[in-house]
């Protein structure tokens, strides 16, 4: 194959003072020499624009149904519901991208939840109700990073573990009451507005920012890449593959806090049946993405489209007053087109 | 003669901007063992897949027994009694012998598999091929390469198969097995089953080939050629247009003691089971071979040293001062970098460009508080991209369409951008055409004239005398020699290598 793909003479274009930021993209722009690898470049852009076409279809189905729907009070009521999600989903994407994935996370928002809801942490305030929220989260996912890491326990059975314990955990401290917020300041997160805009919708959107800076702009972006697309050769080039695997625990772990602190100001009270069912959503949500699920590949701006389109359907389904059972049904076939496409551009024609 | 078993004529194959297969003719006779030879990328694999019923060809012939055929299946290709042993033996790890050698037709009676059939049908294709001593009810996954690959024959002739093709089967193989396999080979053209046999091996095409047909650029530049009789020399030239075949450079003049600083010293090194007390160094500039059989620890001493595997007993210095035994991380810091076996499963991130492939293990030259600054990484790997000579020299090129010996180039360009002093090259010909060996071989040679320190491990014995200053003879995990690499010959040293495990 390398010798009909050579450019003329093997002294190709000089592409080092040109503009690709991002080496992957250099893919899509050559005329492939195989149908997989023209097709692979693609998939990626392509993806991202699917998304977002079945985001404005989305936007004109709720515009035609409901006059409520292209409302900005109603635009802000979906970026609101989808700020919790998201920030989990963030956290979930590079967990997925560096080859793992984590089940618990809905459960560390429980566990975060009831936890600096205590009447002994309320007791220290907004910030020791946010520190200790953002320290359970950022602990649970340690512990999930050192057995998955140090112990090599699949990151499926460690998370579905953790899952459980989390939750559990969780219903015991709150004893299954929810626990009210009295602190003020705290539950004020969610009702806060800065220029008319919930400052749920900021966070969100700091934590999408910083997230994408750190998938595509460091070196510990790079390694996640690395590390998901072939663990034993990032071993071998000399990566710390452990410590790198325990360092994504604790920053999805991180983003659940985050996410307990969100949902439990929205809810002014602390719950172990919070976040129920998160897990499934949030990878979901990467999964339509066009992330690969066995990692090494993957887009932050897809996962955060993916939970855009979940939200809004979920919006769309409420205005019109339908019930959740076809809401479901319609998630589900998402998540299957989206895979069955992913699939294809995935599977090259080895030639 | 009668009509030839297979016979292909003008076969052309296109993907998308490459014309894959661009007239191929090929044709092969029941009983003969015909060779496939060409450089990568000539259009073997395609061939194959064509055979094999996985591609259709975009135009051309296909006779079967002299009547048209097309194969627009691998079902069909199986029903004619084509099979194919591809490199990477498709065989599923989890299920047992004879389960992977009647998968897909299992020997059933009312959807229920018939165990015991299948298990002595299966012992009796064992027999035939000479293991009667592999287990029925084994794992495949428990099995050695060369045990697997059995199993794949196996399965081949279950479909009463009359023509197999070989997907370069001995790359895998240890030198006894090798042997192993042309007897078999051999068994099957007595009993009339024609062999489609590819090898980069040349050595090999003259001890089992009874004809060559030679691929160059998708087409067919010779047909038929008597496989022990045509020289060398008009094989690699047709090959590669080129006359030469095992070219090593010069090793470079030296007077008097060597002086160079000693960079790598190993001291009593052992890992029970696989090797004790082993004890050498390397000097900065000087390449050191290490040669043995598969299983004579050779690898694992790679390994060990790169940290990848922890000792039991011994010391790795490096410039004099230990190097944190179990840490790759410490090895590379260090200034160690491997190019190793399989470049595919453990060097290679193949979802990604060239660039970041190379760039992988000095990130930290091209990071400033953790950002990546991409245009100075583009800079620099893109400059030791065309130092090494790989092509295209385009680092934003994915590394996945890169062929095998450009695909090492990337592996030991990542070591060059590194700084690194010492390289460990375990296998860097495998899978690599005859003409980039030789460049392969002169590239390694300037990086020791360079100052870097060189460990060679390689199962090709000719190669490590040809490129190495000093050659260790490993057996059974234990150094039985260690000389200057002119001091000694290929039969002697073949002689170590294999004595002893003769006896036993």
């Amino acid at each position: 194959m390398s010798q009909q793909t050579r450019p003329p003479d093997g002294s190709g274009p000089g592409t080092a003072a040109g503009g690709t930021d991002v080496p992957e993209a250099g893919t899509a722009r050559r005329s492939g020499a195989t149908a997989g690898r023209s097709a692979l470049g693609r998939v990626g852009k392509v993806r991202n624009l699917g998304l977002i076409a079945v985001l404005t279809l989305l936007c004109v189905i709720g515009a035609v149904s409901s006059d409520n729907f292209a409302t900005r009070q109603n635009i802000l009521v979906i970026l609101t519901s989808a700020a919790v999600i998201g920030v989990i989903t963030v956290g979930q994407t590079f967990v997925i991208i560096g080859g793992g994935i984590d089940l618990s996370v809905g459960a560390i928002v429980a566990l975060a939840s009831v936890w600096c809801t205590t009447v002994a942490t309320q007791d220290y305030g907004f910030g020791g109700m946010v520190f200790c929220a953002l320290v359970v989260g950022a602990v649970v996912g340690l512990v999930n990073g050192l057995v998955i890491a140090y112990g090599r326990v699949v990151a499926f059975i460690t998370t579905i573990a953790m899952m459980a314990t989390a939750r559990g955990l969780a219903e015991r401290i709150s004893d299954r009451q929810s626990q009210v917020v009295t602190v003020d300041s705290f539950n004020s997160i969610a009702s806060t507005r800065w220029l008319g805009v919930p400052v749920l919708v900021y966070i969100l959107a700091a934590a999408v920012l910083l997230g994408w800076v750190l998938l595509n702009r460091t070196t510990f972006g790079r390694r996640t890449f690395a590390i998901g697309g072939n663990q034993e050769a990032a071993r071998l080039a000399g990566l710390d593959v452990r410590r790198h695997t325990v360092l994504l625990y604790v920053l999805s772990g991180l983003c659940c806090g985050i996410a307990a602190v969100m949902l439990t100001a929205r809810t002014t009270s602390g719950a172990s049946n919070l976040g129920d069912l998160y897990e499934l959503d949030s990878i979901a949500s990467v999964i339509i993405g066009g992330t690969l699920l066995t990692g090494g590949r993957g887009s932050l701006v897809g996962s955060i489209l993916g939970v855009l389109v979940f939200t809004t359907i979920t919006n769309i389904f409420v205005l019109n007053n339908l019930t959740t059972d076809i809401q479901q049904i319609a998630k589900g076939l998402i998540i299957l087109a989206a895979v069955l496409i992913q699939r294809r551009g995935n599977t090259p024609s080895t030639a | 003669m009668s009509a030839p078993l297979l016979e292909m004529k003008g076969v052309v194959k296109e993907f998308p901007g490459v014309r894959a297969l661009d007239g191929v003719d090929l044709d092969v006779a029941a009983g003969e063992v015909h060779c496939l030879l060409g450089q990568n990328g000539a259009g073997k694999s395609t061939l194959i897949k064509v055979l094999a019923g996985a591609h259709q060809p975009d135009a051309g012939h296909i006779a079967w027994e002299g009547e048209a055929v097309t194969l627009p299946t691998p079902t069909a290709a199986m029903r004619h009694g084509i099979a194919t042993i591809y490199q990477e033996l498709d065989l599923a790890d989890g299920l047992t012998v004879a389960e992977n050698i009647y998968l897909g037709h299992e020997q059933a009676r009312l959807g229920f598999t018939q165990r015991s059939r299948m298990h002595s049908a299966a012992r009796e294709l064992l027999k035939r091929l000479g293991h009667p001593e592999i287990p029925v009810s084994r794992e495949v996954g428990d099995l050695s390469a060369a045990g697997k690959q059995i199993v794949s024959m196996a399965r081949a002739l279950s479909h009463r198969a009359r023509l197999i093709i070989m997907d370069e089967p001995s790359a895998v193989l240890a030198h006894d097995e090798v042997d192993n396999l042309f007897r078999v080979i051999a068994d099957l053209t007595a009993d009339g089953v024609a062999v489609v046999y590819i090898s980069h091996r040349l050595e090999e095409i003259r001890r089992i080939g009874d004809r060559v047909t030679v691929l160059k650029d998708g087409r067919t530049v010779a047909r038929g050629l008597p496989a022990r009789t045509t020289p060398t020399s008009d094989l690699v030239a047709l090959m590669t247009g080129r006359t030469v075949e095992y070219v090593f450079p010069p090793r470079p003049e030296r007077a008097g003691p060597d002086e160079r600083p000693v960079l790598l010293e190993v001291a009593g090194l052992s890992r029970p089971g696989e090797f004790q007390d082993v004890s050498f160094s390397v000097r900065a500039g000087e390449i050191v071979g290490l040669a043995g059989l598969v299983g004579s620890g050779r690898s694992e001493v790679l390994e060990t040293v790169y940290g990848a595997r922890r000792p039991a007993a011994g010391q790795v210095r490096v410039d004099g001062s230990p190097l944190r035994p179990g840490s790759v991380t410490a090895a590379v810091r260090a200034g160690l970098g491997l190019a190793p076996e399989e470049r595919k499963s453990q060097a290679l991130f193949m979802l990604s460009s060239i660039a970041r492939n190379v760039s992988m293990s000095s990130l930290r030259r091209f990071s400033r508080a953790g950002f990546v600054d991409t245009r100075a990484e583009l800079a620099a790997t893109g400059e030791a991209v065309r130092s090494l000579d790989l092509r295209p020299p385009d680092p934003t090129r994915p590394v996945r369409t890169l062929s095998g010996g450009n695909q090492q180039k990337a592996v030991v360009a990542r070591w060059l951008l590194s700084d690194c002093r010492l390289l460990l090259l375990d296998e860097p010909t495998r899978g690599v055409d005859v003409g980039a060996r030789a460049e392969l071989y002169t590239l390694i040679r300037r990086l020791a004239d360079s100052g870097v320190g060189v460990l060679l491990v390689s199962s090709e014995v000719p190669e490590v005398l040809g490129l190495a200053d000093r050659v260790l003879v490993l057996r059974e995990g234990r150094v039985v020699r260690e000389a200057d690499a002119p001091d000694l010959d290929e039969s002697q040293v073949l002689d170590l290598v294999m004595e002893g495990s003769a006896e036993t």
